[in-house]
């Protein structure tokens, strides 16, 4: 069986798995890292939304023999460290507005908010109402309301 | 016995506040209600309370109420604990915590962070030191087990104070002996006693010496009202922090050694069955791929990963039995609908009277949650243990006992914190399965349902129909009679039970008025309750076709009921030439309704003028022993309504919305905001967007692109949340009350934004805006063109 080797937040990994499995399954099934949900498997939902070499991108619907040796995944777990932080400020912002309800589809939800902030300071401009309404990712629970505030909060807390 | 009370006080026992059935310390100083509960013997103090409230008088009857106000759901509920001797316990630890085991489900609702909040407040303890657990099944609590109808809190709130007070004073008690000064001098704050020379000792440092070698019985009073800390303020909730850290562990995370991951092959039509599978060797050597069996649902596959389990199922031959509604789609089932509707009472013309008669149909709607039908089983020879986020563990552990084919007792079943539930978890479809996959294979299974088997496969709020007719005379109403029509809704897992065991208990007015009506009929009788004052007002259900596969839905009836009976109400305002706001206040029948009311219009600054194409929309709706009010503006400029956002549908947008609720004794202000937001996104996606559709015996509804749920492009910019205090000491439900009048404000403004009222919903279910995925196989590929989306 293909070895396949990345970089999991901030560290490498190896395991040994064909080429076609979707980096979700080799994260949850295999590595134990569990933080990334399943939502759909099509890219469609996001509740599976991690960072790729600090963009973000969905492990559904990525085959792991396309990620590199240098390429970067950092899932939920490994966000605080790319502050070198406890808590990304996103992640604290959550909290200070109590978003999580279920709290299934927040890892994708704080994920996605921080790619999303990070898009719009290299597009050289402030967060507008209209990306928040671009958010793809789902919440059953319907905690939109508060990760609107949450991200604004967030986005004002990160450097 | 136990929680009843000592009859120290006989007034007292009719005060307004106990005949609630929920106890509380109504009343004053003077006479306050005691309440007996046990020091359980052991080597830490336990104190425990019976699961149960206390019998209710019977109310006053008003003239011609409607059966919820007399006796609703929630009294069902709580009443259905009465016959049970089961306790439920609070423990004292030595590291001066305390923890309790709720027999409830957590799907997101907070009940475990309310819970510890109430906790808190009685034991004088911070709330961080109340540890809040799920209990697994319980069958010595009977049906009492059950998460649903909103009843937690309602249920719950004396017993677990009544434990809690039992607690303090025993701790009180040890603290004399250790500190040397009697009880009424020492203090209680932040699980420290002290004593007047200013000497404390802590709560783990007497959880031994509270302890009582034997169990015994107490008498305890609990805090007043105006003595509450935690109770009534805004609390974050205790699971935040392993949410956003991803460490917050739900079924599929838990890690039970050799539970591979499984999924099931299901077939194309809804609820066909395999027959055989004909290519199982070339399945059984693909990659990763350990076992295959076939059960009556489908093929399941185990496998190292879920995407081999994926990938198998997509290359598997089956040869299919017939499903349940072969050949059908929405307009037969309609058809069937109309068929079993039942007649009005009120004849057609009467003379000088106005009449509106409106008919409205509501399309089948998918219950799932974001985290899918999952559950970890492990089935032995002789006993078997079950992982699965469930509402109703006990009747679960009953149906998967009889599955495999074991004792009751041989099963344990562990209550996992669900993604979510929305009703879809009352069931253990997923548990139930997985026992039976378990046991063929004979190995532990980690079984996921795939996205796209929910909405084909699994529990949907059924197809409903609602008519309404009303007449008028002059400024009056003479009657409003409202009959739905449905596809059966499955109640089998165990309220319908719980009616029957119950109603006995209920008061003879109540029982004569319900007697002889099925399951599903009673739960309409409780629920339903229009608040106003319209002469003779009926509302009933009747029910057809029971092949499909149904369930409640945030809410039973009550969104569909209220979207027909509010856009009736604005016709008929209408016709009178009112306002509806003015029209409304006239009729409404009930001070805690009207105040809602009054609070929206005025926050919402209702009537203010509206441009072209853009309206406001406001209802109302009572359950639950509270009240909503919703006051909503909507969008339908073509501007707007076709506003392009890539592989969505946009739609009409709200984009402003007021709530108020009277919830009752509100335990946290800020779980009860979010409940009413949550619902809010639910209302609006019935009315707007979210449908199943039928076609030929399938669903062609198979994930989130073509089920269209709430998202971001849709959500109102604007949501203000207020909540009203009624004053009273009977906490509510919370969790699905936001709903129905949310639903019922969208409608309303979408009509009058574009001058008809729409008939069929939600609004956009006559077009298909999406290419079915296929049936045979019956999971989509995932993609494998992901990075081409990285942002
Ligand atoms: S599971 Fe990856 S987008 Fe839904
Ligand atoms: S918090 Fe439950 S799905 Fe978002």
């Amino acid at each position: 069986m293909p070895k396949q080797t990345f970089i999991l937040n901030g560290k490498p990994v190896t395991v040994n798995v064909n080429d076609d499995v979707r980096v979700l399954w080799v994260l949850r099934d295999l590595l134990g890292v569990t933080g990334p949900k399943y939502g759909c498997g099509i890219n469609v939902c996001k509740a599976c939304t991690s960072h790729i070499n600090g963009k973000a991108f969905n492990p559904c619907s990525v085959k792991v023999g396309d990620l590199k040796k240098k390429d970067r995944v950092t899932t939920i777990e490994g966000l605080p460290d790319t502050v070198g932080k406890k808590l990304h400020p996103m992640q604290q912002a959550w909290i200070d507005r109590d978003v999580p309800q279920c709290g299934y589809c927040q890892p994708g939800q704080i994920m996605a908010a921080v790619a999303t902030v990070k898009k719009v300071r290299r597009e050289g401009r402030q967060l507008r109402e209209s990306d928040l309404d671009e958010i793809r990712n789902i919440c059953r629970c319907g905690t939109y309301a508060r990760i609107r505030e949450a991200v604004e909060e967030g986005a004002r807390n990160m450097r | 016995m136990s929680i009843a009370e000592t009859a120290t006080d006989a007034g007292n026992m009719h005060n307004p506040s106990s005949a609630d059935g929920t106890g509380g310390s109504g009343g004053s100083g003077l006479g306050r209600r005691s309440f007996l509960g046990y020091v359980v013997g052991g080597t830490t103090l336990v104190a425990a309370a019976e699961f149960a409230a206390t019998p209710r008088a019977d109310a006053v009857i008003p003239s011609a109420p409607q059966i919820p106000e007399l006796y609703d759901l929630e009294d069902l509920q709580t009443d259905a604990a009465l016959p049970t001797s089961a306790l439920i316990s609070v423990t004292i630890n030595k590291d001066g915590t305390a923890s309790f085991a709720i027999p409830r489900a957590e799907v997101g609702q907070g009940i475990t962070t309310s819970t510890a909040m109430i906790l808190a407040d009685e034991l004088d303890l911070p709330v961080s030191k109340v540890k809040v657990t799920l209990a697994p099944a319980r069958p010595e609590l009977l049906l009492n087990q059950l998460t649903g109808g909103s009843n937690t809190t309602v249920s719950t709130y004396t017993p677990i104070r009544v434990a809690a007070a039992i607690a303090r004073n025993a701790l009180l008690d040890a603290a004399a002996i250790e500190l040397g000064y009697a009880v009424a001098r020492l203090r209680t704050y932040e699980g420290l006693i002290e004593a007047p020379d200013g000497t404390t000792i802590s709560y783990g440092d007497l959880a031994d010496k509270a302890a009582s070698p034997q169990t015994k019985k107490v008498e305890v009073v609990l805090k007043e009202a105006k003595d509450r800390k935690v109770v009534g303020r805004p609390h974050n909730r205790d699971d935040a922090l392993a949410a956003v850290t991803g460490q917050k562990n739900f079924s599929m995370d838990l890690d039970v050694k050799g539970a591979l991951p499984t999924m099931v092959c299901r077939p194309p039509t809804l609820n066909g069955s395999p027959r055989r599978l004909k290519n199982r060797k070339k399945i059984k050597r693909m990659p990763g791929v350990k076992d295959v069996v076939k059960v009556n649902t489908g093929i399941a596959v185990r496998a190292r990963t879920f995407g081999q389990c994926i990938d198998a199922i997509r290359e598997m031959d089956v040869v299919w039995n017939k499903g349940s509604v072969e050949g059908e789609s929405d307009h037969t089932i309609l058809a069937g609908l109309k068929r079993a509707e039942i007649p009005m009472i009120v004849p057609n013309v009467p003379i000088l009277a106005d009449q509106i008669d409106a008919d409205f149909a509501f399309a089948f709607r998918s219950s799932a949650a974001l985290e899918p039908n999952c559950a970890i089983a492990d089935v032995r020879e002789d006993s078997a243990e079950i992982w699965a986020g469930l509402k109703v563990p006990i009747l679960a552990q009953q149906n998967i006992a009889q599955a495999v084919g074991l004792r009751q007792d041989q099963v344990k079943v562990n209550v996992i914190t669900s993604g979510g539930s929305f009703g879809h978890k009352l069931f253990s479809d997923a548990a139930i399965e997985a026992a039976k996959i378990s046991k063929k294979m004979k190995k532990p299974v980690r079984l996921m349902w795939h996205r796209a088997d929910e909405p084909r496969q699994g529990r949907l709020h059924p197809m409903v129909t609602s008519r309404v007719r009303a007449t008028m005379l002059g400024n009056e109403v003479l009657s409003f009679e409202q009959r739905n029509t449905s596809v059966v809704t499955d109640f089998s897992h165990g309220l319908g039970e719980i009616i029957t065991s119950t109603l006995d208990e209920a008061p003879t007015s109540v029982g004569k008025a319900l007697g002889g009506l099925a399951f599903s009929e009673t739960i309409f009788t409780l629920t339903q309750e229009l608040p106003y004052n319209f002469g003779a007002v009926t509302q009933l259900l009747s029910e057809t076709d029971g092949r499909f596969n149904t369930g409640s839905m945030r809410n039973i009836y009550s969104p569909d009921t209220a979207v027909a009976s509010e856009l009736v109400i604005d016709m008929m305002a209408k016709k009178m030439k009112m306002d509806p706001l003015e029209f409304r206040l006239k009729f409404i029948k009930d001070e805690r309704t009207r105040a809602c009311l009054e609070k929206v219009a005025e926050e919402g600054n209702w009537g203010r003028k509206m441009p072209a194409h853009r309206a406001q929309g406001i209802a109302v709706h009572k359950e639950y022993k509270g009240s909503t009010a919703v006051l909503v503006e909507i969008d339908t400029r073509p501007s707007t309504v076709n506003r392009k956002i890539r592989n969505a549908v946009t739609g009409p947008r709200v984009t402003k919305v007021v709530m108020a609720v009277d919830a009752g004794l509100v335990i946290n202000p800020r779980g009860l905001e979010a409940q009413m937001q949550g619902g809010f996104m639910d209302g609006l996606a019935l009315t707007l967007t979210s449908s199943c559709h039928l076609r030929n015996g399938k669903f062609l509804e198979a994930s989130w692109d073509n089920y269209f749920y709430t998202r971001q492009w849709n959500v109102p910019r604007k949501i203000d949340v207020h909540i009203m205090d009624p004053g009273v000491d009977q906490p509510g439900g919370a969790g699905e009350a936001g709903v129905p009048a949310s639903a019922a404000a969208v409608a309303c403004a979408y009509a009058r934004a574009v001058g008809k009222v729409p008939t069929a919903f939600p609004i956009n279910h006559g077009e298909i805006s999406f290419k079915p995925k296929t049936f045979v196989p019956p999971v989509p590929k995932s993609p494998t063109n992901g990075l081409k989306f990285t942002y």
